[in-house]
């Protein structure tokens, strides 16, 4: 045989241990000191956890310096999409410095798988993940969330930046982190 | 019996029915709780105070459930057999005294429903019949899961039970009566002035015998080999929905109210307090103390079967059978010797 076959010996118990009974209270004892210790138990809805930084979440379409919304509608994001649950329809800008801004911006968040691709595609820091996660609903239509309800995430998580300290830069007003924040 | 015997015994049947499934909900709530602290949790603490209506929630949803039946299911034995699990052992309450008689009406009032001179042996006869309803239930539900459980609560019933009996013989032994009543009187008082007259002290191993095996009576962990959810779903139960599932939860609950009560009377001296005479309290007061006594005795043996489940882990069948002929029946055996010969001796 190639293969080494080490046999291995469950530990002989003592006759203390033979016993059963000085264990069992022991066992007793054990589950008796967890009585007085401090429950470990989240009050989810009035408590809040510390999520992990990067915590990836519901998306957000960010605003420019002039309250525009940055999305040229280039579909960057929705190419890289793995889940094919964002949906663009693009239109002409009405400014000067860019061609299209999005007409309609849909992310289906039941398709989504929140891996963040969106974010690492888009050429202009527009779409990004906040550490939202509690954002259920009781029809399939609501999990839909179109560009104003985006535009709406971004309103109410910002300035703080969802994810990343001082990835964009165009925004970069403070520095400080603000996760926390977020759920205040 | 004369028309206010009737009206007493009818009252008083009435009390004890009512405070044991009072008592059910209280149990399941501190069982919840209990576990929760022990694995630092919360536990139930959304609906009433410290979640104590939690139980009330329970029953609501219960009543509200859908009975289901399965195909192929023996119609009438899957529906007899959760009464026939909680009937028992609310039955056997009945011969347990809680109290010393009290004078109510000019005439002497026995707290407890029937004064049977043969009261150990009826509890023990009338208590281990919820086995049936478990093992009916288990095999009418045309499952393989409950079959199996029911073939594991049979099994448990066989081992446990012998060495449950052989482990009170030493009691009745000092006592030399099966009237439960005398069985209490018998532990008035104390050894050399201290420790209280209690069997526990007189009978170390009737006592741990009777223990264990009341644990597998009641059908609670480390003993709940018939459930075993890890193994067999729910085990002889796995069918049972709605208001018949709760019977049976019931049951398990009325079981361990019963046991407790038992054990109090046979280990823990039952409402005796050493001492307690020496006080000088009046007659009614005396009587309420004495009572007292005798829940919080029974209210702990309930916590402490609830303590060991959430302690302890299931043991196999095997295991328990191991337990129950290879060192219990010899050592209930040796310890009846043991208390004869010791009898003898002190004569």
């Amino acid at each position: 045989m190639t293969v080494g076959v080490k046999v291995v010996k469950a530990p002989e118990m003592t006759v203390w241990e033979r016993l059963y009974l000085p264990m069992v209270f022991k066992g007793l004892a054990i589950t008796f000191s967890h009585f007085f210790r401090k429950s470990v138990t989240v009050q989810f809805p009035e408590e809040r956890p510390e999520y992990p930084y990067g915590s990836r979440g519901l998306h957000r379409l960010n605003r420019d310096s002039d309250g525009r919304v940055k999305c040229v509608a280039c579909d960057m994001c929705a190419t890289a999409c793995p889940a094919n649950c964002i949906s663009i329809v693009g239109q002409p800008s009405p400014w000067p410095d860019r061609e299209k801004m999005p007409e309609t911006f849909e992310i289906n968040l039941l398709r989504c798988i929140f891996c963040g691709f969106c974010e690492e595609a888009c050429p202009e820091d527009a779409i990004e993940l906040t550490g939202i996660h509690d954002f259920a609903s009781d029809s399939r239509e609501n999990m839909i969330i179109d560009r104003e309800g985006l535009l709406a995430v971004y309103d109410k998580t910002a300035p703080s930046r969802p994810r990343r300290a001082g990835k964009t830069a165009s925004e970069g007003a403070s520095n400080v982190e603000r996760e926390g924040s977020l759920h205040a | 019996m004369d028309l206010l015997g009737f009206v007493i015994a009818i009252v008083k049947a009435l009390i004890v029915l009512v405070l044991m499934l009072s008592t059910i909900p209280i149990l399941v709530w501190s069982e919840r709780k209990l576990s929760a602290w022990m694995q630092d949790r919360v536990g139930p603490n959304r609906v009433g105070p410290a979640g104590l209506l939690q139980p009330l929630a329970d029953v609501v949803k219960f009543l509200f459930k859908e009975e289901v039946m399965p195909q192929g299911a023996e119609k009438w034995l899957f529906v007899a057999a959760p009464v026939l699990t909680l009937v028992p052992a609310l039955l056997a309450f009945a011969a347990i005294p809680i109290g010393d008689p009290i004078h109510l009406f000019g005439r002497e009032v026995t707290l407890q429903l029937a004064n049977v001179n043969v009261g150990i042996l009826f509890v023990f006869a009338v208590g281990s019949l919820g086995a049936y309803g478990i093992v009916f239930g288990a095999w009418a539900s045309n499952n393989k899961f409950s079959l199996l459980g029911g073939l594991r609560a049979a099994a448990q019933l066989v081992s446990y039970e012998v060495s449950l009996g052989l482990s009170i013989v030493g009691v009745l032994m000092l006592t030399g009566s099966l009237r439960l009543g005398d069985v209490v009187d018998a532990q008035a008082g104390t050894f050399f002035g201290f420790v209280p007259r209690w069997n526990l002290f007189a009978q170390p191993i009737g006592f741990l015998i009777f223990t264990v095996a009341a644990f597998a009576e009641t059908n609670r962990a480390p003993f709940d080999l018939a459930e075993a959810e890890q193994e067999l779903v729910a085990g002889y139960h796995t069918e049972y929905s709605s208001m018949k599932f709760a019977l049976f939860f019931m049951a398990e609950y009325a079981h361990m109210i019963t046991v407790s009560a038992l054990l109090t009377c046979l280990f823990l001296g039952g409402w005796k307090v050493p001492g307690l005479e020496h006080i000088g309290l009046g007659p009614f007061l005396f009587g309420v103390v004495q009572t007292l006594a005798f829940a919080m005795k029974a209210g702990f043996v309930l916590f402490f079967f609830q303590w060991v489940r959430w302690t302890l882990p299931r043991f196999r069948y095997d295991q328990l059978m191991t337990l129950g002929w290879k060192v219990f029946f010899p050592l209930g055996v040796a310890n009846v010797m043991l208390t004869g010969v010791l009898l003898l001796g002190s004569r």
